[in-house]
């Protein structure tokens, strides 16, 4: 089906089942233990074998030597597979360094072994038996040290965002300097690390010369190539399946040594092999989001409308890795006549960065949003007012492009009404509350909704029931409900009478999950394919398509009707389509935007900041199912706070490595960090997006909420902190004398 | 994890004895640290020796009215004990500072004495570190040091013991109590237990091979209002960043115990003097010789800040 023109009515505007707070209906599976998860598929191949992967100890150099002779003597040991007998393997297009083979070593823990045990602790202890000897060369690893002379470099992070190395609108210079008021500010963010609680997991089995790979990952169809590429099979020869998933936050966009080394493992043993990645892995093995270093101008008269806005910021890489997009959002959310966004990458010998939870957006508003702040108090101006003055409603770089809706200032507004924001002191430093200074902080939150195509293919049985299946996956997000619920709103059904399956190569290719791309594209290629499957039932029932009408497992047309199962006959009825974009995303300029509220409180004494109150308000198109939105955004906005105040991967600039490669070193948010939180979603629906008028939440709901609680404390305090995470030692030299 | 093999004890003294027959042997308790680390291969036992099973699991009163607290008594089980709660609130607080409910239901009090420290490159094995391989360097000076410690520390190593209940222990003046391998036993005032790490970080406490811990005894209570501040990155589930460990006696005077900036619980008798004139002389004392690194220089100006909190706090 082609989406090319804005959507009219439809089957989805009916809202019996779409729209409505619907438990997930993979819920009791993960409640109870039962959901496979990839590790745990005992079930799916016979005499399976554990495989423990050996990370590089270097940053850089070559592996000179590898002593296995004691691991392969070891209890249990079957196979072992190292990066010295194995020639380099072809990079797959998405991957920045190879994920194994030669002797050149990239990056930390980059893979150079995988042992193969009866075991999981028979391999482990086998491979910690294994010798190497390295020749070490010296890496650059400061990417402060290396920004001076990083060069300019566009780039897109395949999950939504982009932007050119440079791009300058009317006479950014001229402007910022005539501007009366000015600010001129840098800002740093550092490498974060996904930290989801499943380590990416693979079982791999070869039947001949065909794979299949029980795994966890977000993009089925981009696994499965990359991993052909990788090995060099053809594509068809490999099926990947991963029905479940234990988070991944882009952390399992992308092939990893698991699949890889799974592969090869199993190759050797001759039986099926599984691998999973332990903590210090996920953190030096595989991707991270990379640090910034942020520089911008704000130009603006005394009015406060913006004349000038300046974005410039530098990431580090591998040599074919990509710069973190931080700039794209300010192309976007602010007026101003005057601009410029500038992108540069350093090369650097850390793991490679990639996309994490809102690429670019992410990091991009921690700093721009605080800039923001810092600009409305230049002004004396309220920082919720400072925002609304400079609402566009148009592209700021092409006004000929309108948003398709764009409800930032009731976002605002209504947020600003709701947490009480009036009751914020302007002053900073002045609320106490016994030891704890208080304040509140806001920030507008920003993330585009991205049209990528999507396919689906439904069955009808003869009792009724339709199952939906797709390569689309779950990563704890709710796809599969909010699937289940387009197929019954279009098919007429309740949701027990939808059966869903994801996650499996030989399904029809869909979104995958990435971007907040996943809910609206992957229901749009269900609602698609339903669209077919109603055709076909009016056809066998000899209805009119046209006025046949799906309700309560029933089909009417006039006065004939007949139960839906009835057309599927003793052999089924099987529909197949996918939704395919026209050009609107060219015309219209798509976007989700929140406006984020906080209120901290921070120890006069130890400047530990503690999150009291919590509200995100978001305009993000049709919401398919509330509770399974609030929880993506409730989620989102707790990896807020780990990002504002915790999470920082620290580097080792020596050697080269993340240090706090565990997750008692790299701390996240826990349950005691996270108070109340509170989401409103704006009755919205955007008929330009899809047929389902829906768009992205999940990544919405951490855009802009690091700088909300930044600008929190600096109301709190009066301390600006610049450098994130914001932890006690940036404050304590600032904060009232203790007597 | 190396293959061991594995006995159970059956008395204390057996228990001694057996872990200096086997050359290599541990004895194992709740498990929540030994366990991680063998998986590790940081440590290797050969042989381990299980000693839940000695009955060493109540906290007793002494004659001389203060409470003897056996080995095996369960982290969640002393923070929860009445006489506890009552006499020897530091204690209590500390425990419940530490750690999770679950790990805590699970730790023991020898083994929470004998946790080892949580200096990041301990844990990497391709890097070297005096404490887990004597001699091969030290990978956390000259760099990611702020977790790490800002007194006493040495050229070999500049780790912290991590543990939030030996900092209580320390300001009550506790003392350790064990049986040796020939089956004698003595006392160990904690301020000597555990050791600054000198040229041999990897020898961390005063106790022989083969020495088992039975108990750890409190001295009559100390009175006072007692306080555990634990200062950390996040709200719960963090190791101390800096701990104060205080008993403060209306007069103003107290004892002052510091976690989470030494390779030991810090507490400096002759500085407790300073106490009625304020935080800031008194910290002044307690850290004076300190040698921080730029990173966690903080720890200082923080620990200060921290008592000067808990003083306000024992007066107000
Ligand atoms: C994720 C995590 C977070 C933590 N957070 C904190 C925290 O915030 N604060 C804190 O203080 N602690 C914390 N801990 C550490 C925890 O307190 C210790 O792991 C626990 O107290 C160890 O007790 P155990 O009985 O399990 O010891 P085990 O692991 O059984 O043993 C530890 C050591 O003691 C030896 N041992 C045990 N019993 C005896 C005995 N009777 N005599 C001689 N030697 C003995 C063992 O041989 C071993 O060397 C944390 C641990 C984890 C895993
Ligand atoms: S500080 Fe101590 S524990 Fe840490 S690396 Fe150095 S020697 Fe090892």
């Amino acid at each position: 089906m082609k989406f090319d023109t804005p959507a009219g009515a439809n089957p989805i505007d009916q809202l019996k089942v779409v729209g409505q707070p619907l438990d997930r209906i993979d819920g009791p599976l993960k409640t109870t233990g039962t959901a496979p998860y990839a590790y745990e598929r005992h079930d799916v191949a016979p005499n399976q074998a554990y495989g423990h992967v050996v990370g590089a100890g270097i940053a850089r150099g070559r592996v000179t030597a590898m002593d296995i002779a004691a691991a392969r003597a070891a209890a249990g040991v079957i196979a072992i597979v190292t990066t010295l007998d194995t020639p380099r393997l072809a990079k797959a297009k998405r991957n920045a360094a190879p994920l194994f083979g030669g002797a050149e070593i990239q990056h930390y823990h980059q893979a150079i072994a995988v042992v193969v045990a009866e075991s999981f602790e028979q391999a482990r202890a086998a491979a910690q038996l294994i010798r190497v000897s390295y020749a070490r060369e010296p890496g650059r690893f400061d990417l402060a040290a290396a920004a001076g002379s990083a060069p300019l470099v566009g780039g897109d992070s395949e999950e939504g965002s982009g932007a050119p190395p440079e791009d300058r609108r009317g006479d950014f210079e001229g402007a910022f300097g005539a501007a009366p008021v000015r600010l001129d500010q840098t800002y740093t963010t550092p490498d974060e690390s996904h930290a989801m609680m499943e380590p990416h997991a693979s079982i791999a089995a070869w039947e001949g010369d065909r794979l299949t790979v029980w795994t966890s990952s977000q993009m089925i169809a981009w696994g499965k190539a990359d991993l052909a590429t990788t090995l060099g099979l053809p594509p068809e020869k490999v099926r990947l399946v991963s029905p479940y998933i234990g988070g991944g936050f882009g952390g399992k966009l992308f092939l990893r040594a698991d699949a890889v080394l799974a592969a090869l493992g199993a190759r050797a043993a001759g039986r099926p092999v599984k691998v999973a990645l332990t903590r210090p892995l996920v953190a030096n093995n595989t991707t991270h989001r990379p640090a910034t270093i942020q520089r911008i101008r704000i130009g603006a008269g005394r009015d406060g409308r913006i004349t000038a806005i300046a974005h410039e910021s530098t990431s580090g890489n591998l040599k074919d890795g990509k710069p973190e997009t931080a700039v794209q959002q300010s192309k976007l959310l602010y007026a101003g006549a005057n601009r410029l966004t500038a992108m540069r990458l350093a090369e650097l010998d850390l793991p490679e960065g990639n996309a994490m939870r809102a690429p670019g957006e992410a990091p991009g508003l921690m700093a721009l949003e605080i800039a923001m702040d810092e600009m409305a108090e230049k002004l004396g101006l309220d920082p919720v007012r400072f925002r609304i003055l400079n609402d566009t409603q148009v592209d700021p770089e092409h006004p000929e492009r309108p948003f398709s809706h764009r409800q930032l200032v009731e976002c605002l507004s209504r947020g600003a009404e709701r947490f009480g924001w009036s009751g914020r002191n302007p002053k900073p430093g002045e609320r106490r509350d016994g030891r704890w200074l208080v304040g509140m902080g806001m920030a507008a939150g920003f993330r585009n909704n991205l049209l990528t195509k999507s396919a689906a293919r439904v069955r009808l049985d003869r009792e009724g029931i339709v199952t939906v299946e797709t390569d689309m996956t779950d990563i704890g997000t709710g796809s599969y409900t909010i699937i289940a619920q387009t197929a019954a709103e279009m098919m007429g059904l309740p949701i027990d009478k939808v059966r869903v399956r994801l996650g499996d190569s030989d399904f029809p290719v869909s979104a995958g999950s990435g971007g907040q791309w996943g809910a609206n594209n992957s229901t749009a290629g269900v609602y698609a394919a339903c669209v077919k499957l109603r055709e076909a039932v009016a056809q066998r029932l000899g209805f009119n398509s046209a006025d046949a009408a799906f309700a309560e497992g029933m089909v009417r047309a006039g006065n004939r009707s007949a139960p839906l199962g009835q057309a599927a006959g003793e052999a089924g009825l099987v529909a197949e389509d996918g939704i395919e974009y026209g050009d609107l995303a060219k015309r219209y300029q798509q976007s989700t935007f929140a406006g984020h509220f906080v209120e901290v409180a921070v120890d006069a004494a130890t400047g530990e900041t503690r999150v009291r109150r919590m509200l995100a308000v978001c305009a993000a198109g049709r919401i398919l199912n509330p509770k399974s939105a609030r929880s993506q955004v409730i989620g989102a906005m707790t990896m807020g706070v780990g990002a504002a105040l915790m999470e920082d991967l620290v580097v080792d600039k020596r050697l080269g490595f993340f240090v706090n490669h565990d997750l008692a070193g790299y701390e996240v948010p826990v349950h005691a960090d996270i108070p109340h939180q509170e989401v409103i979603f704006l009755d919205e629906v955007d008929p330009v997006s899809s047929p389902m008028k829906a768009k992205g939440v999940g990544e919405l709901g951490l855009c802009g909420v690091g700088a909300a609680i930044a600008n929190a404390v600096y109301n709190a305090t009066g301390i600006r902190v610049r450098d994130y995470p914001i932890t006690l030692d940036k404050l304590l030299d600032r904060l009232p004398e203790m007597a | 994890m190396k293959p061991f093999t594995y006995e159970r004890a059956r008395s204390p003294a057996e228990a001694a004895a057996a872990a200096a027959r086997r050359p290599g042997a541990k004895f194992i308790a709740g498990g929540t640290n030994l366990l991680d680390l063998m998986k590790l291969q940081i440590e290797v036992p050969a042989h381990l020796i299980d000693v839940n099973g000695l009955a060493l699991d109540k906290v007793e009163p002494t004659p001389e009215g203060g409470l003897r607290i056996g080995a095996l008594v369960r982290n969640t089980d002393l923070a929860a004990d009445e006489r506890v709660r009552r006499d020897y609130a530091v204690l209590s607080r500390a425990l419940l500072a530490g750690a999770t409910g679950q790990l805590r239901n699970k730790a023991t009090t020898a083994g929470n004495l004998l946790q080892r420290t949580r200096c990041p490159y301990f844990y990497d094995t391709a890097q070297p570190c005096n404490k887990r391989q004597p001699g091969s360097g030290c990978a956390a000076i000259g760099g990611f040091t702020r977790p790490l410690a800002v007194i006493g520390g040495s050229e070999a190593c500049i780790a912290t013991n991590p543990s939030d209940m030996a900092v209580a222990m320390r300001a009550l003046d506790a003392v350790v109590e064990t049986v040796r391998p020939d089956g004698t036993t003595r006392s160990i005032p904690i301020a000597e237990f555990h050791r600054l790490p000198g040229g041999t970080p990897h020898i961390e406490t005063a106790l022989e091979a083969g020495e088992l811990i039975t108990a750890v005894t409190l001295p009559p209570p100390a009175g006072g209002r007692q306080f555990y501040r634990k200062v950390r990155d996040r709200a719960s589930y963090a190791f101390a960043l800096v701990s104060v460990a205080a008993v403060v006696q209306r007069d103003g005077t107290g004892r002052v115990a510091l976690g989470g900036v030494a390779h030991k619980p810090w507490r400096v008798e002759g500085a407790e003097a300073e106490l009625r004139r304020g935080a800031k002389p008194a910290m002044a004392a307690i850290l004076d010789g300190a040698r921080p690194t730029p990173e966690n220089a903080f720890k200082l100006a923080l620990a200060e800040r921290t008592l000067a909190s808990v003083l306000a706090e024992a007066r107000g």
